[in-house]
């Protein structure tokens, strides 16, 4: 319980700090935003724009606390205002629809990638020295160094522009309206395998490299050479003995991980055209539209947090030294 | 964990100075000569190296200027232009060489910065226990936490693009991994006894820090440090792909960014794509390569393990079994 309450309040600091830096970049730069901005749109913008961005970043000529204050209870109501570029659409819309994009496409990389990785992992920990063992690793580890985005590029160059075995862009077909049937779910699949399938190439090699090690580090165990001993199954000894001890410290590094994964699927958002979080958090910032940059960062933060919160609660179910202390 | 540590079982082959049995090298010496018979680290080094020299060398081995027209557009690959011309009528393979320097210049920056950053909050965070470890911790941890490519962004939006936007807001985001890797092993290190046999005999907190602890975390400290440079060489590239560097100057990033605007991907020009990218790949490959050979010359436990894997390896016992058996007549 401790553990978990200690987790829980750096979580909310996290969140305060991140819209803490969105309520004082704007302030911190030189100028006000505000006017630069309209002097950047050159006069196209109306009145009712501007007078939606003044209220985005809760410029007024109230005291800083009391701007604060305000900023902050608007984002409590949940509340982050218009957007600009798609003005005057609300900017909770956009992110609701955004969000189950992103979140279909990271739990499948993240999910997939975990499971992959810890599994060849496993194996190849298992047999050290063999020749899944002196291929595997250097592989993943090659794949793990490139970029996220020129890794999507590549394959979506490959695969879907060469070989048109793919969809090119967006999440589902443009002539299927969303709904429970198969030709949609089908079509959401084929969209989202190229992307997911890019990320999980770049983040298995941590977790592969991750659990070899812990692995050969558990096998000197005397419990595995007491459970060989007794004639136990291989598969056993292997899965229920081994990787049960070693997958801990791959366990916290998960949670380290949704962040960095989470900034990698930004940018194959935008190579595929994606329409999750970080394909429209780069189109707003390209479009100077703050509130709705600083709702998407905001979000983001938060859905890291979430996932860090049920990776704790995991670890808690995991690990029993975490429960008794 | 170093060099320096106490010999076990595992490292007395080649751990302390004094008693080597081979040829009596000693110290960086010894430490050097290590790492060269690792194929991993002369892999990494030959790859690393090159590339360096390959940026320092630009104006020789391509002269002219990499941001100047030379030709038709998207010329493929030929006698002439070894990697083709881009949309821009620019020469490939001169803005490889030529954007090496600046991709480089500032991963090793930014990587620098941040190991120093973290070295600093991390080694004051571990020593001064208490409170004020707690709030760095705090400070640490929420850094950490919070997304960085996304605050990357959204900083990067707010300042005029640029070499000095980038290495800047990627400093300012990063350091808090460094610096939580420099804390635990400031505190493990804080324990030991030459430590309390330093504060004992009256030496200064700085000659503590300086002379006892920091030479123990050397290894670390090198690790982190290329894993910082492989770190911000990556996102140097992400930014710059969307445009937060100074497009008009010439980097692996940048051409990327050129590439993607000028739809390479659609106009099937892959000569524009691909080599700024593998590139970027080698570099971070051979970094990570260069990670692992001083992490096993440092570490008595890899080392053994390596040691056992050679062993499985040449009595080929593919090892079905955790706890390796060597039957002298098996089967």
């Amino acid at each position: 319980m401790k553990y978990l309450l200690k987790h829980i309040g750096l979580y909310l600091a996290a969140a305060w700090a991140s819209l803490t830096i969105n309520f004082l970049l704007p302030r911190a730069m030189p100028g006000d935003p505000v006017t630069s901005m309209i002097a950047r749109m050159h006069g196209k913008m109306t009145p009712e724009q501007i007078e939606a961005l003044r209220k985005a970043f809760g410029f007024s000529n109230a005291p800083i606390l009391q701007q604060y204050f305000d900023y902050m209870t608007h984002v409590l109501r949940g509340d982050f205002g218009l957007s600009i570029s798609a003005y005057p659409e609300k900017v909770s819309t956009i992110i609701s629809s955004a969000f189950v994009w992103t979140l279909l496409l990271g739990i499948v990389t993240l999910i997939l990638s975990f499971v992959i990785g810890t599994i060849l992992g496993v194996i190849v920990g298992w047999r050290r020295g063999g020749r899944l063992d002196s291929i595997l690793p250097g592989l993943f580890n090659f794949l793990g160094s490139f970029p996220y985005f020129f890794l999507a590029m590549l394959t979506l160059f490959i695969l879907g522009f060469l070989l048109k075995w793919f969809p090119l862009s967006h999440a589902y077909s443009d002539y299927l309206s969303p709904g429970w049937n198969l030709a949609f779910v089908g079509s959401v699949i084929t969209h989202l395998a190229l992307p997911a399938t890019t990320v999980i190439l770049v983040s298995i090699g941590g977790w592969l490299i991750g659990m070899r090690s812990t692995m050969v580090g558990v096998l000197a165990e005397d419990y595995i050479t007491m459970a060989e001993a007794k004639g136990l199954p291989e598969w056993r000894v292997m899965f229920q003995y081994a990787m049960r001890n070693a997958i801990l410290p791959n366990f916290t590094q998960f949670g380290m991980s949704v962040g960095f994964i989470l900034g990698g699927l930004i940018l194959t958002e935008l190579v595929f055209a994606y329409p999750g979080l970080g394909f429209y958090l780069i189109r707003s910032v390209m479009a100077s539209d703050y509130p709705l940059m600083q709702a998407l960062f905001f979000m983001i933060t938060l859905t890291v947090l979430a996932a860090n919160f049920i990776v704790d609660l995991l670890y808690v179910r995991l690990d029993p030294r975490v429960r008794v202390s | 964990m170093d060099k320096t540590t106490v010999p076990t079982p595992y490292n007395e082959k080649c751990s302390s100075p004094e008693k080597r049995p081979e040829g009596g090298r000693s110290g960086e010496a010894g430490f050097f000569l290590r790492m060269l018979s690792q194929k991993k680290a002369v892999f990494g080094l030959t790859i690393l190296l090159g590339f360096i020299l390959i940026a320092v060398l630009a104006p020789v081995i391509t002269p002219g200027d990499p941001a100047g027209f030379v030709g038709r557009q998207n010329q493929p690959p030929s006698a002439h232009f070894w990697l083709g011309t881009n949309g821009q009528q620019q020469d490939v393979m001169r803005q490889i060489v030529w954007g090496a320097r600046v991709s480089l210049v500032i991963g090793f920056t930014v990587g620098a910065l941040i190991t120093l950053i973290g070295l600093v909050v991390g080694m004051t965070a571990g020593y001064l226990h208490g409170l004020a470890d707690g709030l760095l911790n705090v400070f640490t941890n929420v850094f950490l936490i919070i997304p960085a490519l996304p605050l990357l962004i959204i900083l990067a939006s707010f300042l005029s693009p640029g070499t000095t936007t980038v290495v800047f807001v990627l400093t300012i985001t990063s350091w808090a991994w460094p610096a939580r890797t420099f804390r635990s092993q400031m505190l493990a290190l804080c324990e030991k006894d030459f430590v309390a046999a330093a504060v004992v005999s009256g030496e200064g907190i700085l000659r503590i820090i300086f002379v006892e602890i920091l030479p123990n975390m050397m290894s670390l400290v090198v690790t982190v440090f290329f894993g910082n440079v492989v770190f911000a060489i990556g996102a140097d590239m992400g930014l710059a792909f969307l445009g937060f560097e100074n497009v008009t100057t010439v980097s692996w990033g940048t051409m990327l960014f050129w590439a993607r605007n000028n739809s390479a991907l659609v106009m099937g020009t892959w000569w524009t794509f691909v080599p700024p990218g593998l590139c970027v790949a080698l570099v971070a490959f051979a970094t990570t390569m260069l990670i692992y050979a001083v992490d096993e010359v440092t570490n008595p436990r890899l080392r053994s393990e390596k040691e056992v894997t050679n062993v499985l390896r040449k009595y080929k016992v593919s090892s079905h079994l955790a706890t390796p058996v060597v039957r002298k007549n098996a089967d």
